[in-house]
């Protein structure tokens, strides 16, 4: 198969796997996750085989069509969108088959809508993956939001709606006022919109106008969750366990500071983002999202919404990655994107296997319950390692070319950042499985014992979390294509 | 045959509307106006195609050579405006069959047909004619058959809406004909393009700013620009439906096509933009409307009247690419004529579908229509995004290239204000989803009946929406057109 | 002095136009509107056909000898615009008549005070 041919059934067989789903219907329940799997391992095939190719210098281009004159709806692989449809293909797979233990286990409602949203929703980010230019990014990039409205307002409750209004207000919002005149300006002074190794805005901007437009990427891109723009992240924690899993750890955020990364390295430029020195400001507003997200996990005990400031906290360590604007950064941003998504998709897992098993919600009730769910709490445990950056998990390579970056930058306060969330993660995230093992058991945990999830839950968890240890012996690979993007 | 399709164009409708009135029973009028509209339709299309490969038509009525007799004139232009107004009419025709059964008396029925057809007839005219004082004739046929459309409204308040509109648009019509005058007497002349070519030569004398003034107001009553607007939210509001969706759709459109020949085709552009600067009259006059008229939208609980008001939030956005007076401005305003009369006629056929099953449009009729309706409150949502300019609808489209017109001037807040007011229209539009998809269905037993609207219906509906959609995702088309219309206007060699 | 009855027949338009759109925009009774509109209208027919006529001119007609003739075309302009003027007069007073039926008034502000209470009443009920 042609490279292009993988890259368009990539976004088309999802669209497809939406309809099966729609026609197989509640009544074929069976039928129905089947077409969800089956499509789920199609895609991550085609990904696949599209890998061996970029890896060997290969950028497969295609125009869709033109919705404006010399504006395309175009898409081009390149290792960075490599890695990010990876990581969002095969965790479709993994979420797919969590899902079907959760839906079932928690007997929720509509779930062929649930399916055919999911699917829609992954072909958007693989548009988003595999954009050829800013325009074709945004247009998907708002597809994402749309289409993952119903999967957060699942539940169809007054809380759900309200928290529907907050993600889709601010995301949309944000998209509309700041990202869209930011990608019309780009257009006016570039005169085009493609993603260049390098960048397409040396010589055609201020420093200062460098500066306010970079504000209005970073800061217009919501899906990144920036302090202040991040209100909508921990709203979108109404949806049900698998969304929040795929959606708000792995494909709707890294949506965001892929759309970042991507744009400080193919419309910036690094050296151009070096040379103004544009980048500066807004890597220590990532620096204090970082901490105070950290700050703000403390204080939740709704194990989902610390779980949610946690991911806030980690996704700016990408855009601090994209900000240093150093080969060293770009590096930890990008392989954070994946360490980060396999450690953070097994918490969420872990979460919902607690409520579906044990119906729990809270942190505070979570004492002891290691002993009665010990492979749920393993895998929790292997993904706050990863989280946190410690060996022997995936977490500790990113977050080690991340320090690199910053001394690379000569920017030491933003190394005792991280270092400073490191000790945070460890005291609000680590303590969880800690207490959960060794703390002695809640009264009335006792009087009711509860068991281990259902099995495809388990599954999902002991995959995700044997990745994350897989990814510290060997980052080899990821570190490859990672380095093509800053080396071209 | 094909020589005389410019004078078919307007002649097949009209003499119809006259066949329509003695047609019954109803629905043979109603097959019959159809049949006209599809007609009027093909030859607007094979007309832009014409003049799209051959240039521009000029066609004289009776064989009498302009500019002594009348010329009908046909360019990019209006050949893109007769095209909207006859796609709009081929689609709602269809569609009234079943939603006027429902809103009108019976017996009435062939009379609304007629109506119909001679406020298509009239709009038709405007646009094709090259003659000043033809256009005013056909200003009033639309006219006169849009108050009659209006008053047969459903809800006795359609009457006082009607009449206050007849009073405001034959003050507005008459405006136009002092101008008109003022302007024969300076020249001799009705002609468009010989008006065009006698005019530079006088633009010191006091008359002619004086009927540029007349004819400014005079359409600007027509187009119902702020603050010439009230006639218009209660019209749209109490018209029946296919009525609303037509008029909505084209009556503005062609308002503003008359604006943009007066300004550039007769006057000038140098003569309006820059002796009389019409750009500063025009511009914050088109800003105060999209804030204001949006925020009014907001607030509405009348979902019909608060797309009323949302098309003069819209109808300020078309002004404000015409205020800035560049190529680029002038393609955003001819695109979004387009695609407004697109998504506008979407949505009020959506509303059509609604007023045919629950009988109401207020905001609480719509609760939990997300699940009985699915089908037209999709329609409603997909022309309600379009609306808000959301990516792959030609909402988009349009505000891309208002936004690009506008930075090109240098002016960020008009660019920030424009976005800011897309997310208004996220609201207004927001409510009525949040009521058909979050609110439980009322469980009475008239709640219990409301099924999805039938075919004849949700067809035409849904033709509309995808033409957002695919307009949206491939709008080189679209875009090709204004671009050349926009350049035709302002004489610009390509 | 020249000027203002050289002129005279522009004042006398004027006059009437300003008395037409000042009924128009101040009156409230509906028939009494439509009075002002029409005055209005006529105003301008007066003001095209003053237009076209030549002090000494004859109709368009080819006679012997030399003659001056009016500008028909004014004339002829304002037979299709009076036409005009009838039918919105007509379907203006039709209104009026089927609004006195449907409110029993036909005064604005008495029917908008019943605008007001109906969207009251409505309000009420819920």
């Amino acid at each position: 198969m042609s490279p292009v041919t993988a890259v368009v059934l990539a976004i088309v067989v999802p669209l497809v796997g939406a309809v099966a789903i729609g026609l197989m219907g509640e009544e074929r329940a069976n039928l129905r996750e089947t077409a969800t799997l089956v499509s789920a391992a199609i895609v991550f095939g085609l990904v696949l085989t599209l890998t061996p190719q970029i890896a060997g210098g290969a950028r497969p281009e295609l125009v869709l069509g033109e919705p404006l004159p010399g504006l395309p709806i175009a898409f081009e692989v390149e290792p960075l969108g490599l890695i990010f449809s990876l990581v969002a293909s095969s965790l479709w797979i993994v979420t797919s088959i969590y899902s079907i233990g959760y839906m079932r286990g928690h007997h929720e409602e509509n779930q062929t809508r649930f399916y055919i949203f999911f699917a829609i929703a992954i072909s958007a980010v693989m548009g988003v993956a595999f954009a050829g230019n800013l325009f074709t990014l945004f247009v998907f990039y708002e597809v994402l939001t749309l289409s993952t409205f119903p999967l957060v307002t699942h539940h169809g409750t007054e809380a759900a709606k309200r928290g529907g209004r907050v993600y889709l207000g601010l995301l949309l919002a944000t998209s509309i006022f700041l990202f869209l005149p930011a990608v019309i300006w780009t257009w006016y002074v570039a005169g085009t919109l493609d993603f260049v190794p390098g960048g397409i805005l040396d010589g055609v901007l201020s420093p200062a106008a460098a500066t306010i437009l970079l504000g209005l990427f970073v800061f217009g891109i919501g899906k990144a969750a920036v302090m202040p723009v991040h209100r909508w992240l921990p709203a979108a924690m109404v949806a049900p366990t698998p969304v929040s899993a795929l959606l708000h750890a792995v494909a709707v955020v890294k949506a965001g500071v892929f759309a970042i990364l991507k744009i400080s390295v193919y419309i910036f430029g690094t050296t151009f983002l070096q040379d103004v020195g544009a980048s500066q400001i807004f890597a220590y507003v990532a620096g204090a999202t970082i901490l105070l997200a950290s700050l703000v996990a403390f204080t939740k005990d709704n194990l989902k919404a610390r779980l949610a400031y946690s991911t806030i906290g980690q996704l700016s360590y990408i855009v601090l990655g994209a900000m240093l604007a150093n080969s060293y950064g770009i590096v930890g941003g990008a392989m954070h994107i994946v360490m980060h998504a396999f450690g953070k998709i097994t918490l969420f897992f872990g979460a919902g296997a607690i409520l579906v098993a044990a119906h729990r919600t809270q942190v505070s009730q979570l004492d002891g319950i290691g002993r009665m769910m010990p492979v749920t709490m393993a895998a929790f445990l292997i993904g706050a390692l990863s989280i946190t950056g410690l060996p022997p998990t995936g977490g500790t390579w990113s977050k080690w070319y991340l320090a690199l970056g910053t001394l690379e930058a000569g920017e030491p306060i933003l190394l005792a950042v991280l270092m400073l969330s490191s000790l945070l993660n460890i005291g609000y995230l680590l303590v969880i499985p800690a207490r959960a093992f060794f703390a002695p058991a809640d009264p009335e945990l006792l009087a009711h014992p509860v068991r281990e999830a259902p099995m495809p839950i388990l599954i999902a968890m002991v995959i995700t979390a044997s990745v994350s240890i897989g990814l510290f012996f060997f980052p080899d690979p990821l570190f490859d294509l990672v380095r093509m993007v800053v080396e071209s | 045959m094909t020589a005389h399709l410019p004078v078919l164009q307007v002649v097949i409708p009209l003499m119809a509307a006259a066949v329509c009135a003695a047609l019954r029973p109803a629905r043979v009028a109603w097959a019959f106006a159809v049949l006209v509209s599809w007609t009027v339709f093909v030859i607007a299309v094979l007309l832009l195609r014409e003049v799209l490969a051959g240039g521009t038509i000029s066609y004289e009525i009776g064989g009498w050579a302009a500019p002594w007799g009348i010329e009908y004139r046909i360019d990019v232009v209006n050949a893109f405006v007769l095209l909207i107004v006859s796609t709009v009419g081929a689609v709602v025709l269809p569609y009234a069959g079943d939603s006027v059964e429902r809103e009108i008396r019976r017996d009435q029925i062939p009379l609304f047909y007629t109506a119909f057809l001679l406020c298509l007839t009239g709009l038709l005219g405007i646009t094709i004619t090259g003659d000043v004082f033809n256009v005013f004739v056909f200003l009033e046929i639309s006219s006169l058959s849009t108050y009659t459309l209006v008053a047969m409204g459903r809800e006795r308040g359609a009457l006082t809406a009607a009449f206050r509109y007849l009073v405001m648009g034959s003050v507005g019509a008459t405006f136009i004909v002092i101008g008109i005058g003022l302007l024969y007497s300076v020249t001799g002349t009705l002609n468009m393009v010989d008006l065009g070519l006698r005019l530079s030569e006088l633009t010191a004398t006091r008359t002619v700013p004086v009927a540029f003034a007349f004819l400014t107001v005079g359409i600007s009553l027509k187009l119902a620009l702020f603050p010439l607007h009230l006639w218009l939210p209660n019209a749209y509001a109490y018209a029946p439906s296919a009525a609303t969706a037509f008029i909505a759709a084209t009556a503005t459109k062609v308002a503003v096509y008359m604006l943009l020949r007066f300004f550039f085709t007769v006057f000038g552009a140098t003569f309006s933009f820059d002796t009389m600067q019409l750009g500063f009259v025009l511009l914050p006059l088109a800003l105060v409307a999209i804030f204001s008229m949006s925020l009014v939208a907001i607030f509405q609980v009348n979902v019909k009247r608060m797309l009323a008001y949302s098309s003069l939030a819209q109808i300020g956005y078309i002004t404000l690419g015409i205020s800035i007076g560049t190529v680029t401005g002038l393609t955003a305003g001819i695109l979004h004529l387009f695609n407004h009369a697109m998504m506008k006629a979407a949505l009020f056929m959506a509303l059509g579908c609604v007023i045919y099953r629950v009988g109401s449009i207020r905001i609480e009729a719509f609760h939990g229509l997300g699940k009985r309706m699915p089908l037209t409150m999709a329609a409603f949502v997909v022309a309600g995004l379009s609306l808000v300019g959301v990516p792959l609808t030609v909402g988009f489209i349009s505000k891309w290239y208002l936004i690009l017109a506008v930075l090109e001037q240098g002016w960020w807040p008009v660019a920030a204000l424009v976005l800011f007011t897309s997310l208004m229209a996220l609201v207004y539009i927001w409510r009525v989803v949040e009521a058909a998809y979050f609110h439980p269905s009322p469980t009475d037993e008239v709640a219990a009946a409301v099924r999805e609207a039938p075919l004849s219906l949700l067809i035409p509906t849904w033709i509309l929406v995808v033409v957002n959609v695919y307009f949206g995702v491939d709008a080189t088309l679209t875009v090709e057109v204004a671009g050349r219309a926009a350049e035709a206007l302002l004489g610009v060699p390509r | 002095m020249e000027f203002l009855v050289g002129h005279y027949n522009y004042w006398v338009v004027v006059f009437l136009m300003m008395l037409g759109f000042y009924v128009v925009i101040s009156r409230t009774h509906m028939v009494k509107v439509l009075v002002g509109l029409s005055v209005f209208q006529t105003s301008v027919f007066i003001f095209y056909i003053s237009l076209g006529k030549i002090r000494g001119g004859t109709a368009p007609i080819l006679i012997d000898g030399p003659a001056v003739y009016s500008n028909p075309l004014t004339s002829v302009l304002i037979l299709t615009a009076i036409v005009v003027s009838i039918a919105t007069t007509a379907l203006g007073l039709a209104l009026v008549v089927r609004i006195n039926e449907a409110y029993g008034t036909v005064d604005e502000e008495e029917i908008d005070a019943i605008e007001r209470a109906d969207e009251a009443a409505v309000l009420e009920a819920r």
